[in-house]
């Protein structure tokens, strides 16, 4: 059902030079341009401006007192105006306390209406806890689907079927309730033809859960696809991208992500549940007023959310925070903090309390141990953060050249294809190596885990000395050959993951990170600390080791080395600093290893930073040409706002509306004939003096409904944007005013006006536009859009990348 | 009225589609139970792992205690070594308290199989069957021809044409559905077609 011949499409715009985005055939209609839109279908009075709605249940609206719906409110891929929201929430609480002292009821109304936030904080945890809950037991159900199948119960995975049954101590893993797919079809599990099957159910499993999920993205929910990450930056910062924080992108998130981690693709599901955690909230906002009118408010708490999204997923609640903090928001009030931090431990205990994993973790590598480490150690570890440095920078570049190959050649017209194709590939390539045909949290789980006497895994088949333990303190011991066939698997995996990740990243399924960095890291880590602990172990009496490792003590701890290689390769891509910290150290659970993991952090930032500016989510945003203006870098450059500004030198004068000479026809003439997002009100033409700024969206409205509702309005009434009209002959039409849509305060500043100050000001107050004036009189406007051109013009990128407004 | 809010603020937002809604809902209310659901007796379980202890193999002993008994001394029984070699024994072994909930996780992995299910029965009814059951509407464009005009502005009055039969339920459902597929579409072109998104 096309809408083109509606009213609805005056809305919209064609390309635009300023400010909107060419989407032909991009609804601007408020009922459909959004999942939830802005106007509530209980306004009766504004089911006429949707083509397709209800007509004539209007309410008149009385101009002079109620805002019209629709006016304030925001197009798709549009930025919104943070200092007008931020001044009518400060309207609302205003006007919400001086009737609090009227009656009782508004008293209550406006202690609840304080309460509103804690309360939508309780229920974005609670949900975001139950939905982590569920991502991580079907997760873990659903990857060892592709191995086998439970007998006691189909709804068990392999840890879960073992519990009950009685297993010897050597055979730890196997019990009889569990079936691998060779040994039920077949009825055995030995032998080449049952490898083969199991190779070949397990690539099916793989390729069925991926189609499944790429299936369902491409036809439910197109936004659900990529980490997401990037977009809830943009969206932070003010951008409006209707549909992206849904329900419909919630539900079909979820179950893809799901899929996609159960098939085995080199991928984590944090990034993500970040995503899930900020649709929750945007879904719950609508249940409260003040979130859901107000688009300012509504940012505040989507940064609480993801900080509860990283929450769950790392079981971090402060790392959480942080990250929401440093990564993700963009401006973050101190009410933020405090709030943010709340929502993070709802949902960290809710995750708890449905005990995902057992032995009430939250994440399934959670580290334990708590040995001590040397100061010599720093070496290796600084070794680690380079190494990390040299990884992150190197997967951002080849990830971001692949990923613009994707978006420019024929490689992007076949999504489905190419998911079953690197599906494929990373199952072909993942079954013969233990290590990668586990799921990639567990390899975590396992390189993390220190080594005791009672682990029976590849890793840890060292030269045991029986007569030499005391207790459980395990010293270093020579490594055994089981040690040797785990170090060269690892360092295949390590290859394959290493490559295998920069096409999985960025694919049309849902697809995190953190958990593939934090893996080459983990592998990288152990290698070397094996090999160090060998080292100290043949070699005990040299120099270096001879003061604090003698024969017989436990000094090396080649788990705390992969931590180590997993903080400092995940620092390096993201360019994390605290938050990655803070994550790190209540992953372990203490202080003591605070050192190591800073030093090789920042060893790692120090490197990768040397290489590339960016991390991958800020490459991701440059990439897709979003509007995001950057707030950590200085803008260095001597430019001054007249070079900015628009109209140039050569361009037809900047179109103005004057305050009370202009007929409705003029100003519609004006609004079809260019495709501006806003037009400032002056005096006169002759004089130039500033009176204000309105917008468009709110002028059309304004207009069309004046026309409808409004008695005498016809194309030659003078609009007024002043108080007090000119008085006009009685024959003629009556004046439409318009003066409660005129932004009366918009910021300007004076051509000479360095670049650098106009920049700090887009970002402090995240402007939209602002007016240069020259001697007191208008000269020209700057837009958003022209300052990241400027910017990228500056920084020798290409300055049409920027696409959006 | 002085609270015209208070009916909005818990207005239902059914608009465009009841069923994630309705997911969503059921998700939270079964969800609720099995989070404080009573753990059954085979739930909760103390593992003492010990390893071979001179002429001794290793064994694993499970026993189902409570969390202040799970030590060497209660589980591992009958005790393989004398009395005085207990205590070196007991160092050697590795006892862990575990608890798991198998009605969490049967409704869980339930509720996600449910969910997949009705998802892939939605997806194969639009795919197959609405094409063949829906006429095909007097004023209505094909969509795929949205992409090729650009709209002319226009900001005259144009009377509504659906306006008047959306009123019945089954209308309605219609209505929000067509919309919620046209704004699919639109989400499909931005993202997989014209890659303005996403990557």
């Amino acid at each position: 059902m096309d809408q083109k011949g509606f009213r609805r499409g005056s809305f919209q715009s064609a390309t635009s030079d300023e400010d909107m985005l060419e989407i032909a055939g991009a609804s601007t209609d408020f009922s459909m341009a959004d999942d939830d839109p802005p106007l509530d279908r209980e306004m009766g009075g504004f089911s006429s401006y949707n083509g397709g709605g209800m007509n004539g249940t209007s309410t008149m609206m009385d101009f002079l007192e109620e805002p019209l719906p629709g006016v304030g409110t925001y197009e798709d891929f549009n930025t919104i105006d943070w200092v007008r929201e931020k001044s009518r929430d400060r309207d609302r609480h205003r006007e919400i306390t001086n009737r609090s002292k009227e009656s009782t009821w508004a008293l209550l109304h406006s202690v609840s209406d304080a309460f509103s936030g804690w309360l939508l904080m309780l229920l974005i945890g609670l949900l975001a806890g139950s939905l982590a809950g569920l991502i991580d037991i079907s997760a873990h159900w659903m990857t060892d689907l592709k191995e086998g199948v439970c007998l006691a119960g189909f709804w068990f995975n392999h840890e879960h079927c073992c519990w009950k049954s009685n297993t010897t101590f050597t055979d730890r893993d196997k019990c009889p309730e569990w079936k691998s797919w060779s040994q039920l079809i077949l009825g055995h599990g030995e032998g080449a033809f049952a490898y083969i099957l199991n190779y070949f159910m397990y690539v099916v499993w793989a390729l069925m859960f991926s189609l499944l999920a790429v299936l369902l993205v491409k036809g439910f929910a197109p936004y659900a696809c990529g980490s997401g990450i990037p977009e809830i930056k943009t969206i932070l910062s003010g951008f409006i991208i209707r549909g992206y924080l849904g329900k419909w992108t919630l539900v079909i998130k979820t179950i893809t992500l799901v899929l996609a981690v159960s098939s085995g693709l080199s991928l984590g599901k944090e990034g993500p549940l970040v995503h899930v955690a900020c649709c929750c909230g945007n879904i719950l906002c609508h249940l409260f007023t003040k979130y859901r009118k107000n688009e300012a408010k509504r940012r505040e708490v989507l940064s609480a959310a993801a900080a509860a999204g990283v929450s769950v997923a790392f079981g971090a609640p402060i790392g959480g925070v942080l990250f929401s903090l440093e990564e993700v928001s963009y401006y973050f009030p101190l009410k933020t903090l405090w709030r943010s931090f709340f929502a993070a431990l709802v949902a960290a205990f809710t995750l708890r309390s449905i005990n995902p994993f057992g032995n009430s973790r939250l994440v399934l590598f959670y580290v334990e141990f708590h040995m001590p480490w040397h100061l010599l150690e720093l070496v290796p570890f600084i070794l680690l953060g380079i190494f990390g440095g040299l990884w992150g920078a190197f997967f951002i570049r080849s990830n971001i050249a692949w990923c613009r190959r994707r978006k420019t050649t024929r490689l992007g017209k076949y999504p489905v294809l190419e998911v079953i194709v690197v599906t494929a590939i990373t199952a072909i390539l993942a079954f013969p190596n233990e290590y990668t045909r586990m799921s990639t949290s567990e390899l975590i789980s396992e390189l993390f885990n220190d080594c005791g006497i009672l682990d029976s895994s590849k890793l840890c088949e060292y030269v045991n000395d029986f007569n030499s333990t005391k207790g459980d303190d395990l010293p270093d011991r020579a490594a055994g050959p089981g040690v040797y066939t785990a170090m060269w698997q690892l360092a295949l995996a390590l290859i394959m993951k290493v490559f295998i990740t920069i096409f999985t990243f960025g694919m049309k399924v849902p697809s995190g990170l953190f958990i593939p960095s934090m893996a080459v890291g983990a592998i990288a880590g152990r290698l070397l600390g094996v090999a160090v602990e060998q080292l100290a172990f043949y070699h005990h009496d040299w120099a270096i080791f001879s003061g604090w490792c003698s024969p017989g003590a436990d000094c090396i701890t080649p788990g705390l080395y992969a931590m180590v290689g997993a903080a400092a390769c995940l620092g390096g891509v993201t360019r994390m600093t605290v938050s990655l910290v803070v994550i790190m150290f209540e992953l372990t659970g203490g202080l003591e290893y605070i050192v190591p993991l800073m030093a090789a952090a920042m060893t790692s930032k120090w490197v990768a930073d040397a290489i590339g500016r960016e991390g991958i989510y800020d490459a991701h945003i440059r990439l897709n040409g979003y509007p995001f203006l950057e707030a950590k870098e200085e803008f260095s450059h001597k430019t001054r706002a007249m070079d900015v500004m628009r109209p140039r030198k050569s361009d037809p004068p900047l179109t103005v509306i004057t305050q009370d000479t202009m007929t409705v026809e003029d100003v519609e003439t004006i609004i079809t004939s260019t495709t501006y997002s806003g037009y400032p009100v002056v005096v006169s033409r002759a004089s130039q003096r500033l009176v204000g700024f309105v917008l468009r969206r709110d002028l059309i409205i304004s207009i069309e409904n004046a026309r409808k509702k409004q008695d005498g309005i016809v194309s030659t009434s003078i609009i007024c944007f002043t108080d007090y009209c000119p008085p006009l002959p009685p024959s003629s039409p009556s004046v439409l005013k318009l003066r409660s849509i005129l932004d009366l305060s918009p910021f300007t500043v004076t051509d000479e006006t360095p670049m650098e100050i106009v920049v700090d000001i887009f970002r402090k107050l995240g402007l939209r536009q602002c007016l240069v004036t020259h001697n007191g009189k208008l000269l020209g406007i700057i837009t958003k859009k022209d300052v990241l051109k400027h910017i990228a013009q500056m920084a020798n990128q290409d300055p049409d990348s920027i696409l959006f407004n | 009225i002085l609270f015209p809010q208070a009916p909005r603020m818990f207005a239902p937002n059914s608009r465009n589609s009841v069923s994630p809604v309705l997911l969503l809902v059921l998700l939270g209310c079964v969800l609720c139970p099995p989070a404080q659901a009573s753990k059954s007796s085979e739930d909760i379980r103390c593992k003492c792992i010990c390893p071979p202890y001179r002429n001794i193999s290793g064994h694993i002993y499970n026993k189902n205690v409570s969390q202040k008994d799970c030590n060497c001394l209660h589980v591992v029984e009958p005790m393989p070594v004398p009395g005085n070699d207990v205590e070196a024994y007991c160092l050697l072994c590795e006892c862990k308290y575990e608890e798991r909930s198998t009605t969490t996780i049967k409704v869980i992995i339930i509720i996600y199989l449910s969910v997949v299910g009705a998802l892939l029965l939605y997806m194969a009814f639009l795919v197959l069957v609405d094409p063949l059951i829906r006429k095909p509407d007097p004023y209505t464009q094909p969509l795929h021809n949205e992409e090729d005009s650009e709209d002319a502005h226009s900001l005259a009055a144009v009377p509504t044409l659906a306006g008047a039969r959306a009123n019945t339920v089954l209308e309605r459902v219609e209505g929000a559905q067509q919309r919620w597929k046209r704004q699919v579409q639109e989400q499909r072109k931005t993202v997989f077609d014209r890659h303005k998104m996403l990557s």
